[in-house]
């Protein structure tokens, strides 16, 4: 690791004002990607802006909306009832991810903001993009197994790792961000970049921006909803690929749906061309089918991982099946 | 920097780059907690704060300043070995050992987590409000913690005996 100083903020103006104080400086929540990605020296930050202390309440509003707090960490989110009733794919989502341990310390705020990334990423003796800024990109030809086959381009093919994200892209969430210049939201789909030509940025957050919180709008038919996460061990392992998926059924046709898929590109990947193609539709097999063929349409596999395209169409089917017999 | 480790007050002066299992280890010679990959893949530097189970190798010690931290030499008291130290001896639940502390502090915090309610990938009905601890639920549960000798057949039977509301099943394949 290198050098960094260490400050605890007491509050957002506080921590704001600690960040833009020092050049480099990073907001640290419970560190899980961070410390390790400095401990490669991957992450070399100046100064780390301690924020676990602030944001840690989980708010229902009038209208059945929730606020979660940047703070709350990954285990308090997936165990609150209000998210076990009414979000249930945000709950098995997290749950899905990481390990008990990990999800124990892991923040709302940093599993939004971990690193897209690759085996590649951490290992300094291969050409990465995305740690080094033109230096090329070894996975594109190497081993790529798990990478992305949606949103990929000739600079970054990583994927990013969060099932979290995956269930907050499909429950429409927003971002409460805070920065020098105040503050703004943004929708969760928006927040995460696709590579183009500058995979080294993995967000649209300025610098010092900080994460505050995230708003999940009211959807009663969210109580409804699953996350199917697949990958090559029953437990702690990133996914292959992930749906998060609800539905609401109305005389035997889909009135709403919201699909989003997970280890498939550089951002969580929120199915619109699916799930307009699905709604006012039955949702039989063979139309779930073709709305999955549609949202990966322009997929492309690399060398290894063609296998996910056929995989997260088989994937979507299941999981809408899931859902629409639980409502038959 | 000043905890409390195993209910003793500590006070150390430690660079900033000192993760919480590099200070547990190096500076107050409490090498129960094991380094196994130091990237938190592994589980074998579990410790505890403030009862929950976290992986001490992703922990910058300066972040837990004024935490109540339990490692696995607290797990012991003058009564002798805590129950489930006993019943990893009874069920052969190691064989080199390494894993065995982290193993040890995770099954803990994990038996309070079921006490708290907290949910779990396979959790069928996440509106129940109890879970009970099943097969499927330790194994679930326990996936945090890795052995490399593969003496799971051991652990789980340790953990389940000392915790379960059901008895692990018998033909348990590693």
């Amino acid at each position: 690791m290198t050098p960094f100083s260490y400050a605890r903020a007491d509050d957002v103006p506080g921590a704001i004002a600690l960040a833009v104080a020092t050049p480099d400086a990073k907001y640290l929540g419970g560190g899980t990607n961070l410390v390790d990605l400095m401990r490669e020296t991957i992450e070399r930050p100046a100064a780390l802006v301690d924020v676990t202390g602030l944001s840690r309440e989980i708010t229902v509003g009038a209208d059945g909306g929730v606020v979660i707090g940047a703070g709350v960490t990954n285990t308090a989110l997936a165990a609150d009832r209000t998210i076990r009733t009414h979000y249930p794919m945000l709950s098995r989502a997290i749950l899905a991810g990481a390990s008990a341990q990990i999800r124990n310390v892991a923040t709302v705020g940093g599993n939004l903001l971990q690193r897209t990334r690759c085996g590649y990423f951490y290992d300094d003796a291969a050409r990465c993009n995305k740690r080094e800024p033109g230096a090329g990109c070894d996975a594109i030809d190497g081993f790529n197994r798990i990478h992305a086959i949606l949103g990929a381009s000739p600079s970054c093919v990583a994927t990013h790792p969060s099932d979290m994200c995956v269930a907050l892209a499909a429950l429409d969430a927003q971002v409460r961000v805070a920065g020098p210049d105040g503050e703004r939201t943004i929708a969760l789909v928006d927040l995460h970049r696709l590579p183009g030509g500058s995979p080294e940025r993995d967000t649209v957050l300025d610098p010092g921006e900080l994460v505050v919180a995230v708003e999940l709008p009211a959807l009663p038919f969210a109580a409804h909803s699953t996350y199917r996460k697949v990958r090559d061990r029953a437990s702690y392992a990133f996914a292959l690929i992930s749906v998060a998926a609800g539905i609401e059924l109305e005389n035997g046709a889909i009135k709403d749906v919201r699909i989003a898929l997970g280890g498939v590109a550089h951002k969580p990947w929120r199915a619109f061309k699916a799930e307009a193609a699905l709604r006012g539709q039955a949702p039989s097999e063979a139309n779930v089918r073709a709305a999955a063929e549609l949202e990966l349409a322009d997929a492309a596999g690399l060398r290894d991982n063609g296998f996910k395209i056929e995989l997260a169409k088989r994937a979507i089917v299941a999981t809408l099946a899931e859902l629409s017999g639980e409502q038959a | 920097m000043q905890f409390t480790i195993n209910d003793r007050p500590v006070e150390v002066e430690v660079d900033l780059r000192t993760s919480l299992l590099d200070l547990l280890r190096e500076n107050l010679g409490l090498t129960g907690s094991k380094k196994g990959c130091n990237q938190g893949a592994c589980g074998a530097c579990t410790v505890l704060v403030e009862g929950e189970r976290i992986n001490s190798c992703l922990a910058l010690a300066v972040q837990y300043q004024g935490r109540s931290i339990t490692t696995v030499e607290g797990l012991s008291d003058a009564e002798g070995l805590h129950p489930l130290q006993r019943a990893f001896i009874e069920h052969d639940g190691f064989q080199c050992g390494y894993c065995t502390p982290g193993q040890l502090c995770s099954a803990v915090a994990m038996a309070d987590e079921m006490a708290r309610g907290i949910p779990s990938h396979v959790t069928g009905d996440l509106t129940a409000e109890t879970i009970a601890l099943d097969h499927d639920e330790l194994r679930e549960r326990m996936s945090g913690n890795l052995c490399r000798c593969g003496a799971y057949n051991g652990i789980v039977a340790a953990i389940a005996e000392t915790y379960a509301s059901a008895p692990a099943r018998q033909e348990e394949a590693a």
